[in-house]
């Protein structure tokens, strides 16, 4: 093979001109690619996101079924639908068989989340090839951030592509194009879905540094999971028992105060945040995420909010999602800044 | 030679009050294969760390090309080659494919990249197995892959920490045969650290010996002897029949000789310096039969040995 030992000559020279100088922005690029690419690759998150399309259009289809049929019975119904926000119930609502997409992401999202980030830091370390990866001249925290990026933006391809397939879908069963700000309230949402499995994403990452074990992480990130999708409303209603008992309330504003305080204990749960977000940005309707008196009722004309009123509704929920997020976030860098690389 | 490329000024690391490296001074020339050597847990790869600029020493600076590894660690990592003791490769991606990862990474571009990881893998031999997934090399393969995989950057030194920990005899022979060329065609400077002394012993040029973070002696393999037993350095194994009283009077007079032990079936002459010929003239003379006479050179382990003998003792 006379081609190789042509290459062979090439390489011993010294090959000082083909160096070029790390450009950093495309260092992390690879990154990020590499990473992209593995994820797209492996098992575990491939058939993740099996089940989360094939429930998501499961749940969607059922939705646009009934909407369909209650549609097409007059001209009329079809005027309704128009004024009534119709595009979006397609999230919010099922026939009974199966739960709505919302529900389905507020489940799924985080293990999707989780399965992300369990192993993003650990797995290169127990494989060895961490220290190999710091021995290059990249900052220590591109692994981090390539990581996030990379799973994030996972994340990002599969809600734009989702969202979008139900848009077409939607248009082509129930045969009305959704309007100009039912299709901004649809975007917003998918935007929210991503900020929360980042959410959980980030938990994963927190815990991939924190625990050398990927078992262990893994299961940390779905004991929360679980705790905060199951248990902790139940807590919360046990609480709220005891707390709202009437023989313990004397007047309408410490009935309101309790209340308040109820919601604001079932709002560390980032799934209940998560919902109320949903909830405001899909039913436009929803005019207040507190306790309402009749005084406050009083003269108020039924009718969906405005899109800027109702984000104006979700500000601060989206505000704490976001800051839960780039806490942990914060955490794990720090952690992973600090710790020593090698393996044992 | 003379120009030092590796320079640890009394570099100490401490973890919970205790030392792992202890105020350790150390200068590698440029272009010169530097073995580091000591039992597990002596603080060789904590060392190595820290030249890397991957931990930060304590105390005291740490220079590697001219440069402040604690400071400018990127700097470093562009011009140092370092194999890791527990090296792995993802496994999901070809041998190929993880050399041209790295080159990206030290900012090569597509078409460098591809080119070296082939002309790389050629070198150490590694071309049939280019397209394989390196989940399925076996350890051997791993190790020369690694070495291809340091070699990505072009570096200047590379830093090879336990290199030939579990592969086999064969597989040895021929890493350290591919480090020694390096060494020589390309001028590449090597450290190695290794708890195995016949490998250190053959293909280093000096070798420092490390316990419990301080290095007790540096230099070749002669003058470590020298340093850790500056007297009986040499020793000196005889048969010779009969052993009379006289003979052993006549040798205890030759100059140079310290000491005289009788192991039975032959004797051991520990001397200053090389009297093998004086010592054989004066058993002819004294009419005894000659069998055998050999000159004992220390090797590392017996170095090392001695050494752990030593600091039982104390």
């Amino acid at each position: 093979m006379p081609n190789i030992k042509q290459l062979f000559r090439n390489f011993t020279m010294k090959s000082e001109d083909h160096f070029i100088r790390p450009n950093r922005s495309s260092v992390f690029r690879a990154i990020v690619r590499k990473e992209f690419t593995d994820y797209l690759t492996s098992w575990r998150i491939i058939i993740l996101l099996l089940i989360i399309c094939l429930t998501c259009i499961g749940s969607l289809y059922t939705a646009m079924e009934s909407i369909k049929n209650a549609v097409n019975q007059s001209e009329e119904a079809k005027q309704i639908a128009k004024d009534s926000f119709l595009f979006l119930k397609l999230f919010t609502i099922s026939d009974g068989t199966l739960p709505p997409f919302t529900t389905f992401v507020s489940f799924l999202g985080p293990l999707l989340g989780i399965a992300l980030g369990f192993d993003a830091i650990n797995s290169e370390r127990n494989k060895g090839t961490l220290s190999r990866l710091m021995a290059q001249p990249i900052p220590r925290d591109y692994v981090l951030n390539a990581k996030f990026i990379a799973a994030l933006l996972v994340n990002i391809v599969l809600f734009i592509s989702l969202g979008l397939l139900i848009t077409a879908l939607g248009i082509l069963i129930i045969g009305i194009p959704p309007t100009y700000e039912e299709f901004a309230r649809m975007m917003y949402f998918l935007l929210l879905c991503i900020c929360y499995i980042a959410f959980w994403l980030n938990l994963g990452i927190l815990f991939s540094v924190r625990f050398k074990q990927a078992a262990t992480s893994a299961l940390s990130g779905i004991a929360i999971w679980i705790f905060f999708s199951v248990f902790y409303s139940m807590i919360v209603q046990m609480l709220s028992k005891v707390l709202m008992n009437p023989e313990t309330i004397t007047s309408t504003a410490q009935a309101l105060g309790r209340q308040e305080l109820v919601l604001n204990l079932m709002r560390l749960s980032p799934n209940y945040l998560f919902s109320e977000l949903t909830n405001t940005l899909l039913s436009p309707s929803v005019r207040s995420l507190g306790p309402l008196t009749m005084e406050q009722r009083v003269g108020q004309i039924a009718g969906p909010l405005p899109l800027n009123q109702s984000l104006l509704l979700i500000w601060p929920q989206l505000t704490g999602l976001v800051a839960a997020t780039l806490i942990c976030f914060a955490i794990s860098y720090v952690l992973f800044m600090r710790q020593e690389i090698r393996s044992n | 030679m003379g120009e030092p490329i590796i320079e640890l000024n009394e570099i100490t690391k401490k973890y919970d009050n205790q030392f792992a490296v202890d105020h350790l001074s150390l200068t590698i020339q440029k272009g010169e294969i530097f073995g580091l050597l000591g039992p597990n847990g002596a603080g060789k790869s904590t060392t190595i760390l820290m030249m890397l600029g991957l931990s930060e020493p304590t105390s005291g600076g740490v220079k590697v090309c001219g440069m402040n590894s604690t400071r400018y660690p990127l700097e470093v990592k562009g011009r140092v080659g370092y194999l890791p003791d527990d090296l792995g490769f993802y496994e999901q991606m070809t041998g190929f494919e993880n050399l041209v990862y790295t080159a990206y990474l030290n900012g090569l571009n597509k078409q460098v990249a591809e080119k070296r990881a082939m002309d790389l893998l050629y070198r150490v031999g590694l071309l049939d197995a280019a397209n394989k997934k390196a989940g399925k090399y076996s350890r051997g393969m791993k190790q020369r892959l690694g070495l291809a995989d340091v070699l990505m950057k072009d570096p200047e030194v590379i830093i090879l920490d336990e290199p030939t920990l579990g592969i086999d005899p064969e597989g040895v022979r021929e890493l350290l045969k591919l480090i020694k060329e390096l060494n020589e065609q390309e001028n590449i400077t090597v450290l190695l650290s290794s708890h195995q002394l016949h490998q250190v012993q053959q293909i280093c040029d000096r070798v420092g010996i490390f316990v419990k973070g301080k290095l007790l002696a540096e230099g070749n393999i002669e003058s470590l002897a020298k340093q850790l037993f500056f007297e009986d350095t040499l020793v000196i194994n005889v048969t010779a029949e009969p052993v009379s009283q006289a003979l052993i009077e006549k040798i205890n007079q030759i100059n140079g000789v310290n000491r005289f032990e009788n192991l039975g079936d032959s004797i051991e002459i520990y001397c200053d310096f090389d009297v093998t010929p004086t010592i054989a003239n004066t058993i002819i003379q004294e009419g005894a039969k000659l069998y055998h006479i050999t000159k004992k050179d220390y090797g590392l382990d017996e170095i090392y040995h001695r050494y752990f003998e030593g600091s039982e003792a104390t």
